[in-house]
């Protein structure tokens, strides 16, 4: 559909939140725990905090959460019998606040999951949710959005964006048929006057490199591994980076009970060593430095090759999240700058 | 400064050392959406005389850079001299203890808050410049510590679930402590399975108390698990607990000598506790 634009006060969004609350619908948002600001349930818009540049962690455990319940099964005289999750018992959700960035990296995550064969737990969830994004009037120096294809006001991935044009008073491009639903028949919606300047009231970020020569470079880099050790000698191998990662995907199973119990899903990350140790004791990365390739390659060279989308929407965060101040960013620019 | 980049530049013309594991410049902005302490300096690895400029020692200098010593990688790069914190001197010699490193890997440079350096060629060196240090918690840390202890034990029980419910078991924590260099961490042995994989709240609970039971009486107290925590979990008071209690209980601290029992794994015949015999 084509977007459509009008103007929203704080008012007027009190009464989404109520409505939504009055549906059943269980709302997502930035909120502020202890030191930290990340997704969680609110209920009212004075819950929400939207004044950072980013959350901690991602959007993404609205519809791949850490740890995820697949199945339950009981077993008794050698019969196994399998419970299914109820589809239609997932939450409909409003994922509100997130930036463009995280709205954007749903694309990605979608590339994954539905891949070959599709993940209908991950689609049940996607289907049940409205995702209704705010731009960014500001930026730090870990963000790049604009380097990987996305904006401070790119509407990609959201069902609505909202623009705050002036204290309390936004601008919302409803972009989908969810993004019309979520607003309903919300009253106090005025029709958007030309002279609205979305663009006045965005964060400037220059790209701060040329994305088609990262994928040939990382071929190029890719038996270089001099260079890889080089750029990844203080990497602790840790998860932080790939835990607060939109777009980071991988798992591991586990089941859980004995005899009767459950099959869970819960995150996992290539940077880890036994990652891909395999049974018999080898392992095909056994160094730190593989497996930071093995990131960087599969955020900018094999997804775009197989799935026709970036890994990576630019967010930051794992460069904020470091402990040891390993820069996504500085990283993707020494490939692209590397003498061939 | 200059004394620092100085003393790194002949160790490296002299091919005393190989590679001077220091501080350099990191990214250089502090994180604007996590107000819990974030290095802005980062660790470099110098192999080169020319780039001994580079490094830097000032308040932003945290990380405890005794890590690497561990790491295969920076181990393959040849002997080391270590800019070292006061933690991080007290970890070289717990790893000593614990036979993880020994007086030809490595030389240290110990700094202060006041920019002076020392070179410190030995463990005995090492020793001799930690026992001149106040090594106990401070009192600060210990005035927190009274503040937790005097919860009751479902008011604690009540804020560790909390703390921990946001846990991710990105193991940031384990990268980050100098002192966890298992090979093959407990969390990841599956036969049997210990500790619970999955994030929840048994797997946080288990996994966050295994490791600080698993430093008890080896923590040196440098706080790069709370650093490194990108939720902000204070896992340093876990730590900061037990070595109030080791201290208490066996007179014992961590990282005082490169000969020395554990206070948490030593065995002694004439025990006074019969439990154990």
């Amino acid at each position: 559909m084509e977007s459509d634009k009008k103007l929203i006060g704080r008012s007027e969004l009190e009464k989404l939140f109520s409505q939504w609350q009055s549906q059943g619908t269980r709302i997502l948002a930035p909120k502020k725990n202890n030191d930290t600001i990340d997704f969680a349930l609110v209920t009212t818009l004075a819950e929400v905090s939207l004044d950072q540049v980013q959350t901690v962690q991602s959007a993404k455990t609205s519809v791949f959460p850490r740890v995820e319940e697949l199945f339950s099964f009981t077993s008794r005289d050698g019969r196994v019998v399998i419970r299914e999750r109820d589809r239609n018992a997932l939450p409909a959700t409003v994922l509100f606040g997130v930036r463009p960035c995280d709205a954007a990296a749903f694309a990605a995550l979608k590339a994954i999951f539905t891949w070959d064969s599709p993940d209908d737990l991950f689609s049940a969830r996607m289907e049940k949710m409205t995702v209704i994004a705010v731009s960014c009037a500001r930026a730090d120096a870990y963000c790049f959005c604009t380097s990987v294809g996305g904006g401070p006001g790119a509407t990609a991935g959201s069902d609505m964006l909202l623009t705050e044009t002036g204290p309390g008073e936004y601008l919302a491009e409803i972009v989908s048929e969810k993004g019309l639903m979520a607003v309903g028949e919300t009253s106090g919606l005025r029709p958007c006057p030309a002279n609205v300047n979305k663009e006045a009231h965005l964060a400037k970020l220059e790209p701060a490199f040329a994305r088609e020569k990262v994928a040939p470079a990382l071929a190029r880099l890719f038996d270089d591994a001099a260079f890889w050790a080089e750029q990844s000698l203080r990497c602790l191998g840790c998860g932080a980076c790939a835990y607060v990662c939109p777009t980071c995907a991988c798992f591991d199973i586990q089941d859980e009970g004995g005899g009767s119990g459950q099959r869970l899903r819960c995150w996992d990350s290539c940077g880890f060593g036994l990652f891909t140790l395999h049974t018999s004791g080898h392992n095909p990365r056994p160094v730190q430095s593989q497996r930071w390739r093995q990131r960087l390659m599969h955020k900018f060279a094999y997804m775009p090759e197989r799935q026709q989308v970036l890994g990576c929407v630019g967010c930051g965060r794992c460069s904020r999240a470091c402990p040891v101040d390993m820069n996504i960013l500085e990283h993707v620019r020494s490939i692209t700058e590397a003498k061939p | 400064m200059e004394t620092l980049a100085n003393i790194a530049r002949e160790l490296l013309a002299a091919g005393t050392v190989q590679t001077v594991i220091g501080y350099g410049h990191g990214s250089g902005e502090a994180a604007l959406t996590r107000t819990h302490t974030q290095t802005q300096a980062r660790a470099v690895f110098i192999r080169d005389v020319a780039k001994a400029g580079s490094l830097i020692f000032d308040a932003s200098c945290q990380q405890n850079l005794a890590v690497y010593l561990m790491k295969p990688e920076v181990r393959r790069l040849g002997k080391a001299a270590l800019v070292a914190t006061p933690a991080a001197l007290r970890t070289i010699l717990q790893l000593a203890a614990e036979n993880q490193v020994s007086d030809h890997d490595l030389l240290a440079l110990a700094v202060n808050g006041q920019g002076e350096v020392a070179l410190l060629a030995t463990l005995a060196a090492i020793e001799a410049h930690v026992a001149a240090l106040d090594n106990d918690l401070k009192p600060g840390e210990i005035a927190e510590l009274q503040k937790y202890a005097a919860l009751d034990l479902e008011q604690r029980r009540q804020f560790w679930e909390e703390q921990f419910s946001r846990c991710l078991k990105c193991y940031a924590c384990r990268g980050a402590c100098p002192l966890c260099y298992c090979s093959r961490c407990t969390v990841e042995c599956n036969q049997p399975q210990w500790i619970p994989v999955p994030a929840h709240d048994l797997g946080n609970l288990e996994w966050n108390v295994m490791r600080a039971m698993h430093l008890a009486g080896r923590c040196v107290n440098c706080g790069d698990c709370s650093r490194a925590c990108p939720v902000g979990i204070p896992l340093h008071l876990l730590n900061q607990k037990l070595i109030s209690e080791v201290l208490d209980n066996f007179d014992s601290r961590s990282g005082m000598a490169a000969k020395a029992d554990n206070a948490m794994s030593t065995f002694k015949p004439d025990d006074p506790e019969d439990f154990i015999r």
